[in-house]
Order: structure tokens, then sequence, then C-alpha cells
């Protein structure tokens, strides 16, 4: 048991770092509350900005009263989009692939309820949240549209992240025409917000024309170049630390009109802000799951082999940019067709831009098609795992390619074992408890892209030594900084103990995007190259020193391992690293390393996660209450890094789903487009109460093409797979389909 | 949140004299008070601090087996209050399904009773709302109102009252003792809830700088003590206002009831007492057909305010099956999941 | 008006001039004693983030009016470890891998502190769920965290079992 505040030291540990469940680095900082995140920082004379934001959703602001909140004690100064500074950018400007268009006073248009419409600085937080109420605005409005009737329905360019619109397959007419059972079903999904429990939030300061900028940030040196951008000045003239996040999930990976206005404050003022977004504008400005509408039309054959799959969606946008949820892009990989075809489009609503949350696209593709799959099965009269087994995708059914590796079957057949599935009678509501209580089984696939960016890292070898990995990566929760450590001890040769790893600061080696499950794989290959690197130029070092025991070994003829290298042949040669530099004269050795794809692997092969979800659910008969009793799940997902933080990584995916199935809806205002539940007590996520008995099991996967480390993500995939298994199970209670999410007792009761 | 001026009276005299200005606002915990100055929905300009006032916190049990309570009795402390949770099995199952344990830690007994509604547009200071600003209309009666009333309601106002704890209080014939600028009154709990009229939709029955010093409960309500329920429909397991909740209470003797008290939560702009189904049920033996026939008595008068007629159905299901649970008589521990559909330890048969 | 109003936290006495009466307890703790480890998630009571203990109890000290506490004992999550010793609460989030973000963490380890002083869920996981549950994650470490404070509560237990 760990009760120091010297690092914990329960790490065992037997040979490599990488497939130890190590206890959190960062875990000491979290328990004592001395991490810290980006508003704990007070730096001397601080003061508070607080963004007033639209009561309406379209339409302009006609006035502010400035007076009145300038009046209020302690606010010192009021932006507006008459007095705002400009900025080098206009922010309706598209910035890349993932720039949106956001607002920062940049006129008095309204385009969303929640939009931010002025910035109050104060003294204090309560002068500048009241002085922001004092505003008083009033608005020549206009009627929103909210609904998937109410705006205009289009074919968007591009969906996701420039991913193609629409796809197609084979011949879906004649797969349709040989087909003997058929099914055609409806899903609705709602608009969802990523609800991290830390808010957004930032404190900037400048001296001269140097910035620092204290916020969470899932994409740190990228995000450095954007704050830059819109100020005018170098990269290298802001420096931005996001050693912490409480969560992002996607919001913290795109630039909020909010920061951009506390940094112009910042200047103006010539003092440090702070602003931390009050948990109602979460709901606008930082992005969300777009709401969808989805169709999907299954034919099957005499033996339950699917002949055709359509899987058509609709998703919601704002009415000023695009982030379309590639929701239908959940059928091309996971069960083999003939034909398959999807098909996006997109209406434009008054609601803020939409943006890639916790697994955006498969989350509510997957929720539709796993239903759908449910369906087609009870339409073949066969056991929903049967179904899915006799479509198994031997070979990536959207391209025909192979997999990289693909241990679905085994995870189908662990799960369904540790389950309990066998048995599991076809007919609905043949189940109770002893209670009386409706009990309901159903299970979901699971599958997420294995996807790499790019990353760099460094490693510095010291005198005595040990060494300095760095890399501008985030820990959002996922364990970061313990797995990339793992990975970078492991390609240095080094106990984990002797590594200091560097992290979540802009001055550091880009670290790339925490974001689409593919940090560890390419932060931790960056990190390992660099590593790597740095045993390379240890070795010529050591090679070349004729008093060396491994001299003439060249850099291939030795083997690093706890802080020594090993001649190959010779395990009797061996010299530690501190020796080796000491005699060399050298008091640092650097390696550099980048982590992304080989381009030829990528071309030859389908990179996917996969897994299964078995759910237990209760329902009461008559009130409809509903609660999940078991999840289990299987995944394989290449090479586990640390089985600790991956199972926590895989429960929080398998209870975003839970979430997603049972409780998270935004509600809004179909008149006024204002979100009613814009809180944490109206818009559900679950709580402890809710949480049942998990299991999550990892399948070994051994996958040698995905890249050098076979590592894949386990971020998202849980949540895939998930919310089908939930709702199947409900149905399997009660015997009724609801066709929406969030489920609701009154779809139970009619 | 808006400046106002903080007073701290020392003696409840000193604090209903304080709060007779017109803007005052009794702050006890703040858990409601504090959150609603936070969305704007309310501004008082004086906040009289209650919490200090002496002889608000104590728990009495009075000659003949009636309670007295301070209004400044923690809802956690009430509820775990052995005495009391053995009299009012219902009432103590009631506190601990609302909010967390850190809120009922906290929450006051007055504030809990006084607690303003969670219709969303109350809580939008954007929103016309009749019951926060008198006379600008209702935006819920068009809008969002799946969760709204189904009894009681106008078209004035169509909110709930979202207390849990006022629901078996109100099934149990409590009273509160309420000082004020003319000296002391009491009133039946369910009046200090008025129902919305054709134009207006008052917060509270209490006048002008009146508090509420505390809350008795009637010594016949003990009787009830051996079959008393609460059972409360929400959307999460824990930690969520209610969709639909109910309390029942039952005095059976030789397999028959002699008395039977039933009230509703959530569907009403107060705890909605049933008396119509209790009368029902006097002399009836408790089985499910007649729970359902006193179920069907109770919402007779219902109907949907709006997207919520769903609520009605609901509802009578509740009635029944909160009958049933009472029936089967109170369970010796309190339940893992106080008034929760999921327990499974106190022998409730779910399937009606 | 500067109210003047006297606290001890963290076994600290400290007289705190306010000057401004809607000064929250949380933001008191944050903004003026620089005491951030207690975090604010929702501001309105929602999430139990700013969980802390005032005289011995848990409550939400977003909700709480700092005024109103005047003489009150505040315990927060900075005031836990005994020098270098980790309350066994805090150990055992570390051990039974009670958290992802970490940014509820604060608030669960006050909550489960609150808990286990409250004596009411016994060994019971179900219990212990619903006495957790006004404190949010939204990471997901809800297996942990609940498997942490069961593991606590039972060496805690323990420990007085063996003093006593
Ligand atoms: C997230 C959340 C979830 C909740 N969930 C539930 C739930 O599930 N079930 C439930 O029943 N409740 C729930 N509540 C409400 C909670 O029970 C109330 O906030 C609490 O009981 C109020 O008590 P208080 O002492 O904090 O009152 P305060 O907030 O101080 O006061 C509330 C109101 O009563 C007035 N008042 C206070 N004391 C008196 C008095 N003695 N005489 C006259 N007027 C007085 C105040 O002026 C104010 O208008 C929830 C609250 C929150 C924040
Ligand atoms: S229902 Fe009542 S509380 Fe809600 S908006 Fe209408 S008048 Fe206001
Ligand atoms: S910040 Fe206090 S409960 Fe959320
Ligand atoms: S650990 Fe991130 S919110 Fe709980």
């Amino acid at each position: 048991m760990s009760d120091t505040i010297s690092p914990p030291s329960t790490h065992v540990r037997m040979g490599s770092s990488r497939g130890q469940p190590l206890t959190r680095r960062d875990g000491l900082l979290k328990v004592t509350g001395t991490a810290t995140f980006a508003a704990d920082n007070n730096p001397q004379g601080l003061v508070h900005a607080v963004v007033a934001v639209s009561a309406i959703a379209r339409g302009r602001v006609a006035s502010l009263d400035v007076t009145a909140a300038k009046a209020h004690p302690g606010v010192i100064e009021v932006i507006t989009p008459a007095n705002r500074p400009p900025l080098a950018i206009d922010p309706d400007q598209k910035t890349g692939l993932f720039g949106f268009r956001f607002e920062a006073l940049q006129n008095d248009r309204v385009r969303y309820a929640k939009q931010p419409i002025a910035l109050v600085v104060a003294e204090t937080l309560e002068a500048a949240t009241e002085g922001a109420r004092l505003l008083s605005p009033t608005y020549e409005a206009e009627a929103a549209r909210m609904g998937f009737d109410d705006g205009e329905r289009y074919d968007p360019p591009a969906i996701g992240i420039g991913a193609p619109t629409n796809f197609v397959r084979g011949d879906i007419a004649a797969g349709h025409a040989a087909a003997v059972h058929s099914i055609k079903t409806d899903y609705r999904t709602p608009a969802q917000y990523h609800n991290a429990m830390e808010p957004h939030a930032i404190v900037a300061e400048w001296d001269g024309d140097r910035l620092t900028i204290d916020s969470p940030n899932q994409a740190i040196v990228m995000s450095r170049g954007l704050f830059a951008g819109y100020f005018g000045i170098p990269a290298e003239n802001v420096f931005l630390r996001s050693p912490f996040l409480g969560g992002g999930f996607g919001s913290k990976a795109i630039m909020p009109g909010p920061y951009i206005l506390a940094i112009l404050a910042a200047r103006m003022l010539g003092r440090p802000v702070k602003l931390v977004l009050p948990r109602d504008q979460m709901y606008g400005p930082v992005g969300h799951r777009g709401a969808t509408e989805q169709t999907l039309r299954l034919a099957m054959d005499a033996d339950g082999h699917l002949t055709a799959l359509e899987h058509h969606a609709t998703a919601q946008t704002s009415s000023f940019d695009e982030f379309i949820e590639p929701a239908a892009n959940a059928s091309h990989n996971l069960y083999a067709s003939p034909a398959i075809e999807t098909r996006q489009q997109a209406v434009r609503v008054d609601i803020g831009t939409p943006g890639p949350m916790r697994a955006p696209g498969e989350a509510s593709g997957s929720a539709a098609l796993e239903c759908a799959i449910d369906e087609a099965a009870l339409a073949c009269g066969l056991d929903s795992l049967e179904f899915r087994l006799r479509n198994y995708a031997e070979t990536d059914p959207a391209s025909g390619k192979p997999f990289s590796a693909k241990a679905l079957r085994e995870c189908y057949s662990r799960g369904a074992e540790r389950f309990g599935w066998a048995g599991r009678p076809l007919a609905p509501r043949q189940m109770r408890d002893k209670a009386g209580h409706l009990v309901g089984w159903g299970m979901g696939s699971a599958l997420f892209p294995a996807p790499m960016f790019m990353a760099e890292a460094r490693a510095t070898l010291r005198a005595d030594g040990t060494a300095l990995v760095e890399t501008a990566g985030a820990d959002m929760g996922q364990g970061a900084w313990t797995a990339l450590a793992q990975i970078a001890a492991d390609g240095l040769g080094l106990d984990i103990e002797q590594v200091e790893f560097r992290s979540g600061a802009s001055d550091l080696p880009d670290g790339g995007v925490a974001g689409g499950s593919g940090h560890t794989a390419t932060a931790g290959s960056a990190l390992y190259n660099a590593g790597t690197d740095a045993i390379a130029k240890l070795a010529e070092l050591a090679s070349s020193d004729p008093d060396s025991p491994l001299f003439g070994s060249g850099n291939a003829g030795v083997e690093a391992r706890g802080g020594r290298l090993y001649h190959r042949e010779d395990e009797t040669r061996s010299q530690s690293y501190a020796e080796i530099l000491s005699r060399a004269g050298v008091a640092t050795l650097e390696g550099t390393g980048k982590g992304g794809r080989d381009p030829a692997q990528a071309e030859a092969r389908a990179m996917f996660s996969h897994g299964a979800v078995f759910a237990e659910v209760k329902v009461d008969p008559d009130l409809g209450q509903m609660r999940v009793t078991r999840l289990v799940g299987a995944f394989a997902a290449g090479r586990i890094v640390n089985p600790r933080l991956a199972t926590s990584q895989l429960y929080g995916g398998m209870i975003w789903g839970l979430s997603f199935a049972l409780h998270e809806e935004a509600i809004h205002d179909r008149r006024s487009g204002r979100p009613l539940n814009a809180d944490l007590a109206g818009y559900h996520i679950p709580v402890h109460a809710d949480i049942p008995a998990m299991d999550a099991i990892l399948v070994d996967e051994d996958d040698p093409y995905v890249n050098g480390l076979g590592i894949k993500g386990v971020g998202e995939i849980g949540i895939t797979g998930t919310v089908g298994a939930i709702a199947n199970a409900i149905w399997h209670a009660t015997g009724v389909r609801a066709h929406r999410f969030p489920i609701r007792i009154e779809d139970l009761i009619a | 949140m808006n400046q106002f001026e903080y007073l701290r009276p020392a003696s409840v005299a000193e604090a209903v004299a304080a709060a007779s200005e017109p803007g005052a606002a009794f702050l006890a915990a703040g858990t409601n008070l504090l959150d609603l100055m936070k969305l704007g929905a309310l501004r008082p300009s004086r906040l009289v601090d209650v919490t200090r006032l002496p002889e608000l916190s104590n728990v009495e049990q009075l000659d003949g087996g009636g309670f007295r309570i301070g209004a400044l009795v923690r809802n956690a402390d009430l509820a775990r209050e052995p005495a009391f949770a053995a009299a009012f099995p219902s009432v103590a199952e009631a506190l601990l399904s609302g909010a967390s344990a850190q809120l009922r830690n906290a929450a006051s007994v007055g504030g809990n009773l006084m607690q303003h509604t969670r219709c969303a547009y109350f809580q939008d200071p954007a929103s016309a709302c009749n019951r926060r600003d008198p006379g600008t209309g209702c935006d819920a009666l068009t809008g969002e109102n799946r969760s709204h009333a189904v009894l009681g309601w106008s078209n004035a106002c169509i909110a709930t009252h979202p207390s849990d704890f006022s629901v078996p209080l109100v099934a149990l014939d409590a009273v509160v003792e309420i000082a004020g600028p003319d000296g002391r009154r009491e009133m039946a709990l369910e009046d200090l809830y008025p129902l919305p009229d054709a134009h207006r939709a008052p917060e509270s029955g209490l006048r002008p700088g009146e508090m509420v010093v505390s809350l008795r409960l009637p010594p016949e309500a003990a009787s009830f003590r051996a079959h008393a329920r609460y059972l409360k429909l929400r959307e999460r397991t824990s930690f969520a206002f209610a969709l639909v909740s109910a309390a029942a209470a039952l005095r059976i003797e030789d397999g028959r009831i002699l008395q039977a008290r039933l009230a509703l939560g959530a569907v009403a702009a107060r705890p909605w007492r049933a008396r119509a189904a209790e009368a029902l049920l006097f002399g009836a033996v408790p089985s499910a057909e007649n729970f359902g026939r006193a179920a069907d008595a109770a919402l007779a008068d219902a109907r949907p305010s709006g997207d919520n007629g769903f609520k009605i159905e609901l509802a009578r299901r509740v009635i029944k099956r909160v009958l049933l649970l009472a029936a089967d008589g109170t369970p010796e521990r309190m339940p893992a999941l106080p008034a929760s559909a999921f327990n499974l330890e106190n022998g409730a048969v779910a399937h009606v | 008006m500067t109210l003047s109003i006297s606290l001890t936290v963290n076994g600290v006495r400290t007289d705190v001039a306010i000057d401004d009466p809607r000064v929250t307890l949380l933001d008191l703790l944050r903004e003026r004693l620089h005491l951030t480890g207690t975090k604010k998630g929702c501001d309105r009571g929602q999430c139990g983030a700013c969980t802390v203990l005032v005289d011995g109890r848990r409550i939400n000290s977003c909700l709480a009016l700092a005024v109103s506490h005047d003489g009150a004992e505040v315990l927060t999550i900075e005031g836990l470890a005994s020098g270098d010793r980790l309350h066994p609460v805090q150990a055992a989030f570390i051990d039974n891998d009670g958290f992802q973000c970490g940014f509820c963490t604060p608030g669960q380890i006050m909550s489960a502190i609150g808990l286990i002083a409250e004596a009411e869920t016994g060994d019971d996981p179900e219990r212990i769920r619903e006495a957790m549950s006004g404190n949010l994650c939204r990471c997901g470490a809800h297996v942990g965290i609940i498997e942490a404070v069961l593991d606590a509560r039972n060496r805690l237990a323990e420990d007085e079992r063996r003093t006593a």
C-alpha cells in the first residue's frame, strides 16, 4: 500500500515496463489536490473575466447596457463588438481541418444561444459575473430553427474531419433482390455535450509581445500556433501550459472564442486574466455531438447472411460551419455484406457548431447499427451472437483489404463465456429476477479505427545514467504520464524510475493531438524512437572506445537493458550508460524520434480495434424504470501498455455508452433555441448508483503492422457496442424496441 | 449574483422584522436560494441569515407521540434521528431519496419545504414565467413540458413542487408553525403550496416577512409506522428529482385497511393528497385490485398540461405499487436505495 | 461593507475579511485563500467536485455562503495528508485506480471521508454507490472509486477494531 508522499512503490516489473499495471505517476498530485489545473493558477495582479452570452439563437444584439455593468463596483472593462481590438485572423475564417469558425465579438450577429456577446473584466469573480448580467442585452430576434424539419437539408461536401460523404460498394439492388428477410428501421440520437468535469478555462498573461497561457488543451503545439496566429505574433512567443486536463473528450482540441477574448482582455489591461466558463456556457461555444436521424435497411438470405446493408444518416450542424457527425460510416468495416451503401445529409440549425466528441460518428452510428443488427437477427430467427458470427468480416468490407489484426472472434467467445450468454432465450420478456423485475440480455460489437497522427519527442541521457524524455503530450485522464513514460523507459532500456517525463507544455517537441484514440500509439512511438536514437548514439560512443568492453560491437551489436548496454553475443561484455558517457566526456546525449504511420502499411491493410459488449438490464415491468446491472466487454486492441490504465479507459467508454443509451440529451426550447438543461442536474450523466458490475477483458492481439510497438487505442472503443448492447437488452427484457436515445420510461410503459 | 445586504439576526423576532422589507429573503443553507440567485431567477436585495437562530435546531418528541422539528434541522440529521425515523419511516425514506448526501447534510427542513419549482423556464430569467414574474405569461405551457403538472394546474402555471420530503408529510397531515410580523400562526403543510388560479401562481402560502419556525407531526401520524412507504420514479438510480413519486401509509388490522393516507409528488404545484382514494380504501382488503381502484380514483381529475400524458398512467402505477409496498410492511432497515424501484431485499413484489 | 469572519481551515485558524457577501465558501478557498485543490465543476451543487468537510460533515462548498460559515471548521483535500503520510482514503484512490483526469478526485475523496464518518453504508457496495452518488465522474472512473472507498472503509474499520 502506498502511504507516503514519495511516489508509490507498488510498481512490479519484470523486464519491460510495457504491459505492467503500474499505478499512475500523477496519482500523488491528484489525490493531494496539488495537480494544477489551468484555473488553479493565480498569478499576481490577476483579474477575472466573465463572458456574457446570448439568450436568443438567431438575430442580432440591439443593445448592451455597458454603463450599468461598468457602474458595478470592481468592474474594470467591458469588451463588446464596439471596442473589441482587432485580431490578426478573422474568427470567421477557416484555419484548417480542426479550425472552426467562432465568435470573438467580430460583429453583433447571434448564431446560437449561449454565444458570447460581450466580455466583462473585474477585480473579483463576483463583480465580473454580475457585471455580465447587468449588460441586460436587448435583441432583434429571428425565429430559431432547431428541429430536423426546421432547417435546410443538404449534401455536405465532407463529413467528420474531411471524410467522404457517401460510400457505395457492391450492388445494393441485387442485394435486396436476393434477400429472403429484410428490415428497415430508424433511430434518433440527440445533441450531447462533452461536459468534461473541468470547465474550459484559461489564464492568460502578456509580457510585451510574449504570451503565456495556462489552459487545458488536447493539441498543445498545434494550438500554440493558432493562438499566435490570432494575435499576429510568432509561435515561439506563445508559451502554452497544459499539464493536466480535467477531461477533454474532443472539446479541448478546438479553439473556443472565449479564450481569444480573455487573451485580448489581458493585452488591453496589461494584467493576467482568468476566465473559467460556467457550466451553462459549455452548451454553446465549445462544440457538442450533433443530433442525428438514421435509417438502416438490411437484407439477408435464408441463412442469415447479409446481402445488403444501407445506412443513411442526417446530422445537424450549425448555420455557419460544418461538423457532420459521420454516423453512417459505422457500417463500413464491421459486418460482411456484398453490398454496402452509406449516405449522409446535414441540416443547418441555430446551434453552436458540433465537433468531435468521444467516438465521433462511431458512437451514434454504432448505436443504430447494433440495434438494427439485432432486429435483423430476430427477423432471421437467429440468436444475436450467432447472427453476428455468420456475418463476420474476414476482410475489411469497405476496402476489401486484409485487417492488420482482428481478434473479434475471440472477443465474442470470451465475452459471451464470461457473461454467460449461452442459453439466452430468443424471445423477449422471458426472464425475471426474484423481485419480479424483467431481466434482459443484449450485445453489441465494438469497433474503432486505430489511427496514427504525427508526433515528435526527445530523449536525453544524462551523466548519471538517468534520462529526460519530452513531448508535448496531453494527459486528460487516459494516463499519458504513465503509459508514455513506460514506453519511453523501454525505448531507453531504463527502469521507469530512471526516467523523468516532461509533457504538457508547448516548448517541448510536438506531441500531436490527444484524440482519435491515437495518442499513445503516436506519441509513444515518437518517444520510443527518441529513446532508441539516443541509445544508438550511446552505442556508437561505446563501440568506438577502445577501452570499452563493447568496443567494436557496432550499434546493432548491443542491447539496452536496465541502464546498461550488453553485447548481443556475449552478455558478460557490458557497460553502464553513466560510464559510457563519462568516459566519452559527454554530459548529455540527445536522441529524437518521430511517431507516424508507415504509409505502405496504411495502404495495404485496414487497421481497427475490435470488441464485443454484453449487457444485462433490469426493468420494472410496471414503472418502466431501467437499470443496467452487468456489463461485460472483451476488447482486442493490439498490445496493451498498461492493463490497469487500459481497463479504466474501457470502463470509461462503456459508461459513456450506458450514458448514451439511458441518460444524455440536451433539450432546447424550440422557440428560443435556448438549452433548457445546460447543467448537470437536468442533463443527466450516470451517477455511481447507475454503474453496474463491470468487466473488461483484454484479449491479446499481436498486430505487427499497426506500428512498431503494436499499439492501438482504447479510449473510445468502449462506447461503441455498449449503446446497442444496452438497447438490445432493454428490448429483450420488455419486448419494446425504442427508436430513440436516450431510452425513456415513457417508451416502455405505453 | 446581484449585490445584497447580509443580515444575521439574533432572534426570530428580529429575523421576521428584517424580512418584512420588500425584496428580503431568508437564507438557510442556501442550496436552493443561492442556486437561483446565481441564475438570476431570484434577486433578493437583502438576505436574512436564519442559520444562527436559537432553538430552531431541535427534534422534539411531544406528549402524545407527535413531533416538532425545528426549521433549521438538517435534512440528513432528521433522517438519521432514530426515534423520528422509527415513527415516520416514509418521511425518512423520502428525505434520503432527495438530492445527494452533501446537499442533505446542508439543507434545512424549512428550506426543503420552501424550495422553489425546478421548472426550467422559472430558472431562466429570459423566459416568461408567471410564478417568478407575475403577469409575464408561462413559457412552459407551449414549451418543453414533459415533466410538468397533470393535476391542479392552470394556464397560468403548470409547474410542480419538487420536494420529496413534503410528500409523505402532506399524507400524514403535517402542520407548519409560522412566525410573522403579526405573531405566530400555523397552517396545514398542504396549504403552504397554493395551487395556481387562472392568472396567478403564488410561490407560497406565507405572507411577507413570515418564516417557518417548525414542522409538526400530529400523534396519529406515527400510527402508520408499520405500513408506510415512499416510492420515487426518477431517470437516474439516484441524485435525480422525481418524475412521479408517491407516499402511502396504511393502518391495517385483521386484514382490513382501517385508514389509508396517500399523496403524490411531482404531479402538481403541491404534494397532491388523494383523499378520494383514501376513502375508497377504508375498510378494504389490501389487494392489487383495490389498490388499482384507488389509483384510478386518485387520477380521476388528471389531465396533461402538455407533452406529459404518460405521467398520468405512470402515477396510477406508482400509486398501486406504493400501496402494495406499504401493505407489505415497512422494511426493518432503510433500503439500500431509498424509495427506489430497485430494492431487492425489502420483500417487494415488483410485478403487480 | 467588509465583514470579518473567522474560519479554521485545515486546522489553522484564519481571520478573513470578506468585502463582498456574495463570496461562496468555494470561491473563498480557491480565489482568495488560494487553496485550489477543491474544484469547481458546476457551481450549483450538481457535481460534488467542491465537496469539503465543514464541522466534520461533507457539503458542497459552491452553495455555501462564506459569511454564513463564520466560526466553521473546514477541511479540504490539502489538509488530509499528515507530513508525508497520505490519508488512507488518498492511498486507496491510488491503489485502486480511483480516477482518470483527477478533476473530480478531491471531491470524491472528501465525500468518501464524510461517508465513512457517517458510518451508514457498512461494506455494502450498493449502499456505498448510493451514498457517493452526489459526486459525478465524467471520465467513468466509477469502478475504481467505489473499490477505493470500500477498501479504505474496510481498512479504517479494521484499524478501529484493532485499537478498540
Ligand atoms: C442538485 C440538487 C438536487 C436536488 N435534488 C433534490 C431532490 O431530489 N429532492 C428534493 O426534495 N430536493 C432536492 N433538492 C433541493 C434541496 O432539497 C433544497 O435545495 C434544500 O432542501 C433547500 O434547503 P436550504 O436550507 O438549503 O434552503 P435555502 O436554499 O436556504 O432556502 C430555500 C428557500 O426557502 C426559503 N426559506 C428557507 N428557510 C426558510 C424558513 N425557515 N421559512 C421560510 N422560508 C425559508 C428561502 O428564502 C428560499 O427561498 C436538490 C437540490 C440541488 C441543488
Ligand atoms: S410552469 Fe409555472 S414556473 Fe414554469 S414557466 Fe410556467 S409559470 Fe413559470
Ligand atoms: S461545484 Fe459544487 S457541486 Fe459542482
Ligand atoms: S476522474 Fe475525470 S471526472 Fe472523475
